[in-house]
């Protein structure tokens, strides 16, 4: 029995199954968007991250998803800012009893020491001196992907829209940026090659082989083999190198798996057919993974969040959501497909309990 | 001293009073007066600049105001949150 975390645009739905559609066992902050939710493996707490239009980003926690929540503390910019907290994307376990990373807008990192219930502003990176220059994405600047280094916590790379990729070896205190080889074709041609208005979309560090990283970009997907510090292009072979989500199989570190939409101007699925892309090779050739999901009339968008894994090689479990409130699962890595859920609200988040 | 009018969630978080005399020369004190007397409030309606969130409202005797707005004996201060969304 496989439990889902769906968060949406109308609260969080936490839903469970086996390879045909699911059932809803709990629904928490109805009307309210929950940009993301996950549980954390190693306490088994709980979290959501709501943003109501009304009374700004919270963090919620539970250990019981159909029971009550408690707001955790700690998250906002200092007092005397000139911008707020506006929207908190991701919640990511550390490599340290108790930690955890939270990365929101603004571009702002956020640590915990105590599971998740109290938080503090990593200082460091909120006065980085460039921060003046930076601009966000269309949906903020919004650090959306914190990569850490299984067993090496002083080990991070963070991703911003847009503002590219960030390293630590220092656990936090200091940082550079890891951005020598992204390309971004959105940008005047003068400019490409220097500038900081990076428009990641995704990041994913392998964790069996950690200095390498996956990810989807603002037009491009690329891999990196030095930790970060530098990008090569993946995208041949894509029918699109626009998208998302990103997800890799644990226990191959060849692989990645992208769900391409057409392009910037027109977010959805290619050809009204929705189909994942599979490597196994590390980028240097991609499989069409449809078998079971959609292929005709099919319009899709698949959001940042809404992809998720279990487990790991042939028998891995993928999942992912797309804004017309569908849910789709695979219990095979991608050869088949079911359909999970149909018609609840627009997806943003879906992550795997 | 100014009365200030609730609604939920907010009243909730102000463990379950609708109505609360505080004391205070603006909106802004007044409001901060509440996340002292109620600190769950603390974040739902002013934001770490210590400005009204975007989407609140916030009335004064029935006419729409700001942080700064001067306050007397007696006000009636209404947090509403607007009729926005999707």
């Amino acid at each position: 029995m496989t439990e889902l975390l769906v968060g949406t645009k109308k609260g969080l739905f936490a839903l469970q199954g086996d390879d045909g559609a699911f059932e809803i066992t709990a629904r928490a902050f109805a009307g309210e968007p929950v940009e993301f939710a996950l549980r954390d493996p190693r306490s088994g707490r709980y979290f959501a991250s709501v943003t109501s239009a009304f009374y700004g980003p919270k963090i919620f926690v539970t250990d019981d998803p159909a029971g009550e929540w408690q707001q955790a503390e700690g998250l906002a910019l200092p007092e005397g800012s000139e911008k707020a907290l506006e929207r908190i994307w991701t919640v990511v376990p550390g490599e340290e009893d108790g930690l955890l990373y939270l990365g929101g807008a603004p571009g702002v990192l956020f640590e915990s020491r105590d599971g998740g219930l109290a938080w503090e502003l990593n200082e460091s990176f909120w006065n980085q001196p460039t921060r003046p220059e930076w601009s966000p994405g269309a949906g903020g600047m919004c650090m959306h992907s914190i990569a850490t280094w299984p067993g090496d916590p002083s080990r991070l790379a963070l991703a911003i829209s847009a503002v590219g990729v960030w390293l630590s070896d220092d656990g936090g205190r200091t940082w550079r940026n890891g951005n020598t080889g992204l390309y971004p074709r959105y940008m005047p041609e003068e400019k490409r090659e220097d500038t900081l208005d990076l428009c990641v979309h995704n990041m994913h560090r392998h964790p069996m082989r950690p200095e390498r990283l996956f990810m989807q970009f603002h037009g491009g997907v690329y891999r990196s083999d030095d930790a970060g510090e530098s990008w090569v292009s993946i995208a041949e072979g894509l029918p699109s190198d626009f998208g998302f989500p990103l997800v890799v199989d644990p226990d191959d570190p060849d692989s990645a798996y992208v769900i391409p939409l057409v392009a910037d101007m027109d977010r959805t699925t290619p050809d009204g057919r929705v189909r994942v892309y599979e490597t196994r090779d590390a980028g240097s050739s991609w499989i069409e993974r449809g078998d079971g999901l959609p292929q005709e009339d099919a319009y899709l968008t698949i959001l940042r969040q809404a992809f998720a894994r279990e487990g790991s090689g042939e028998s891995m479990g993928l999942y992912f959501g797309a804004t017309s409130g569908d849910v789709f699962g695979s219990r095979d890595a991608g050869a088949t497909w079911f359909s999970a859920a149909t018609k609840l609200p627009p997806v943003h988040s879906v992550r795997v309990a | 001293m100014p009365l200030v009018r609730l609604r939920a969630p907010l009243s909730e978080l102000a463990g379950g009073r609708r109505e609360l005399e505080l004391d205070g020369a603006t909106v802004r004190d007044v409001l901060r007066a509440l996340e002292r007397e109620h600190p769950a409030l603390e974040g739902w309606i002013l934001d770490e600049r210590t400005t009204i969130r975007e989407h609140i409202n916030v009335f004064v005797n029935g006419e729409k105001s700001r942080e700064e707005t001067a306050l007397g004996v007696g006000d009636r201060i209404h947090v509403i949150p607007s009729i926005s969304g999707g």
